[in-house]
């Protein structure tokens, strides 16, 4: 790999980060919208619980939106990087230079990492002034439960990667709607058991689902329920898998299909 | 009359050489097993009515597509067998692949120089703002200019590696008469500096006749007529590339195949 490819990736991100407000405004605007939404939910419940209910609150609903935040902020930093260069029509001139594809999902991952952890230090330190939220309270879980939870942020980037350069611009509604569609069955600010029978086996295959719900063990039981960091893990390193295998399909077909000239041509 | 023409080196193996190339889609075939090469310090012009499959080729040469038979050499290896190795080497430019637009010049050049892995990037950028004419626009944002402008800085990138093998498509299509002459004259000097090759594709008849030492005309996928300005004259017995063309593409299929001339 050439550490200079990389780092124009990186770097072709950070000078639109400096350019357009927009890009950096909504690194921070969301998730701190979502915060005060969310916070006043919890204040509201808390008002309504009994006392054992209420001092776990503010770890499930809060917590659990703070993480929520990290997996959607490194997906998206990962899909909008891409739709960048296709919006701006410069992916020709990408694809024809000689960078290789995988210092592009490199560049890509280092990039959603940085962008995914300012946002996510920024919410934290927020909610902890807002709503005394401690996630070190998790204890031991934070190390798997974000790593896990970086992994299915890039799975499902790579995924909606893969169908842009397959179907062309017209997909990029999946950047948006694909992690919202898998929010429900990630059981983020609820147990799992509240869903229908069917969709609980449906979110069985969700890693997000075993990581929330071994979040919730861990503040509610003080447990560490090793099963679901298992499964998520072992979920993750299929679908990363998958999806990295997808993108790459993908962009053969697209060579092949001469599907590559859509991206500007569309 | 052409624009100061550069004579192909003789003995010298050529910078790109195309063996039956082709390309199909399902049952659409767009091109369709062409052959032809093109020598150290030569400018060859590609011709032919929108569907010919100019763009397809440069975008086959590029890597960009796949092809589905024939070969393509540049710099005497095979493109398929070392694509990041040859495409430092070799550069493109097109009107349709635009650069970010919400990046400054200096910001794309500076991304694109370091995609080409240039070692003195700073000068490097300096000196084709300089010759491009983009030193008052270094910290605009690219999408903030001219259509003119933006095309300077696309060929501005094109010319960040020094390339010894470059494909334009179209890359006048949005200039004026002026600055279009000018660029072209640009272009042939640099390109004349490094003796690198230029594969040029245009509709405009007269820029092919001003710039390129030999002309290769497509039709239908198909290679119907290729050579210098002169030998097409002769060929066709007509004054002009735009006469030579109307003429070519009037031609039933049959009569297309005799008229092709392999090199």
């Amino acid at each position: 790999m050439n550490r200079q490819h990389i780092w124009a990736v990186l770097l072709r991100n950070l000078y639109l980060v400096r350019r357009s407000q927009y890009r950096a405004f909504s690194l921070f605007y969301w998730a701190t919208v979502e915060l005060f939404l969310w916070g006043f939910v919890t204040l509201w419940l808390q008002d309504i619980s009994t006392p054992d209910v209420k001092i776990t609150l503010v770890a499930t609903v809060i917590g659990a939106l703070v993480f929520w935040d990290l997996f959607f902020r490194v997906q998206q930093s990962l899909t909008l990087a891409f739709l960048e260069d296709v919006w701006s029509r410069n992916m020709l001139n990408v694809f024809a230079s000689p960078l290789r594809p995988r210092e592009l999902v490199a560049g890509y991952i280092l990039l959603s990492l940085l962008f995914g952890f300012i946002s996510f230090v920024f919410v934290l330190v927020l909610a902890f002034f807002l709503y005394a939220l401690h996630i070190w309270s998790l204890g031991y879980y934070i190390l798997p439960f974000v790593v896990n939870l970086l992994f299915f942020g890039w799975a499902l980037g790579f995924v909606i990667l893969g169908f842009t350069i397959r179907y062309g611009p017209s997909v990029e509604i999946l950047a948006w709607s694909l992690p919202v569609l898998v929010q429900p069955l990630s059981a983020v600010f609820y147990p799992v058991s509240i869903l229908p029978p069917l969709l609980q086996k449906a979110a069985f295959f969700i890693p997000t689902m075993h990581l929330f719900e071994g979040m919730r063990a861990v503040v509610l039981e003080g447990r560490f329920d090793v099963g679901h960091v298992v499964w998520a893990s072992l979920l993750n390193v299929a679908y990363f898998a998958l999806a990295i295998v997808f993108f790459y399909w993908m962009l053969s077909l697209a060579r092949r299909r001469g599907l590559l000239s859509r991206l500007v041509m569309d | 009359m052409q624009e100061s023409r550069l004579p192909g080196s003789v003995g010298i193996p050529p910078i790109l050489k195309v063996t039956d190339l082709a390309k199909s889609y399902k049952h659409l075939t767009v091109v369709d097993r062409i052959s032809f090469q093109v020598e150290e310090g030569e400018v060859v012009g590609l011709l032919g009515p929108n569907g010919a499959g100019k763009t397809t080729t440069i975008h086959m040469l590029l890597s960009l597509v796949k092809p589905s038979g024939g070969s393509i050499q540049i710099f005497g290896q095979e493109l398929a067998k070392d694509r990041e190795g040859i495409l430092a080497r070799m550069n493109f430019a097109a009107g349709y692949a635009a650069l970010p637009y919400n990046l400054s010049v200096y910001e794309n050049l500076n991304i694109f120089s370091l995609l080409y892995g240039i070692p003195d990037r700073r000068a490097k950028i300096e000196q084709l703002l300089q010759e491009f004419q983009l030193t008052r626009f270094r910290k605009q944002r690219t999408g903030a200019l001219s259509s003119g402008e933006q095309t300077r800085v696309g060929l501005a990138k094109a010319f960040l590696n020094d390339p010894k093998l470059l494909l334009l498509d179209e890359p006048t299509a949005s200039l004026d008469p002026s600055i279009a002459r000018d660029l072209r004259a640009l272009v042939r000097n640099k390109m004349r500096a490094v003796q690198g090759a230029i594969l040029w594709t245009s509709h405009n008849m007269q820029e092919i006749e001003r710039v390129c030492d030999r002309i290769i005309i497509l039709k239908q996928g198909r290679i119907v007529a290729q050579g210098t300005l002169e030998q097409l004259r002769r060929q066709f017995e007509q004054d002009d590339l735009e006469e030579i063309f109307v003429a070519l593409m009037a031609l039933p299929e049959p009569a297309m195949e005799q008229t092709e001339r392999p090199r």
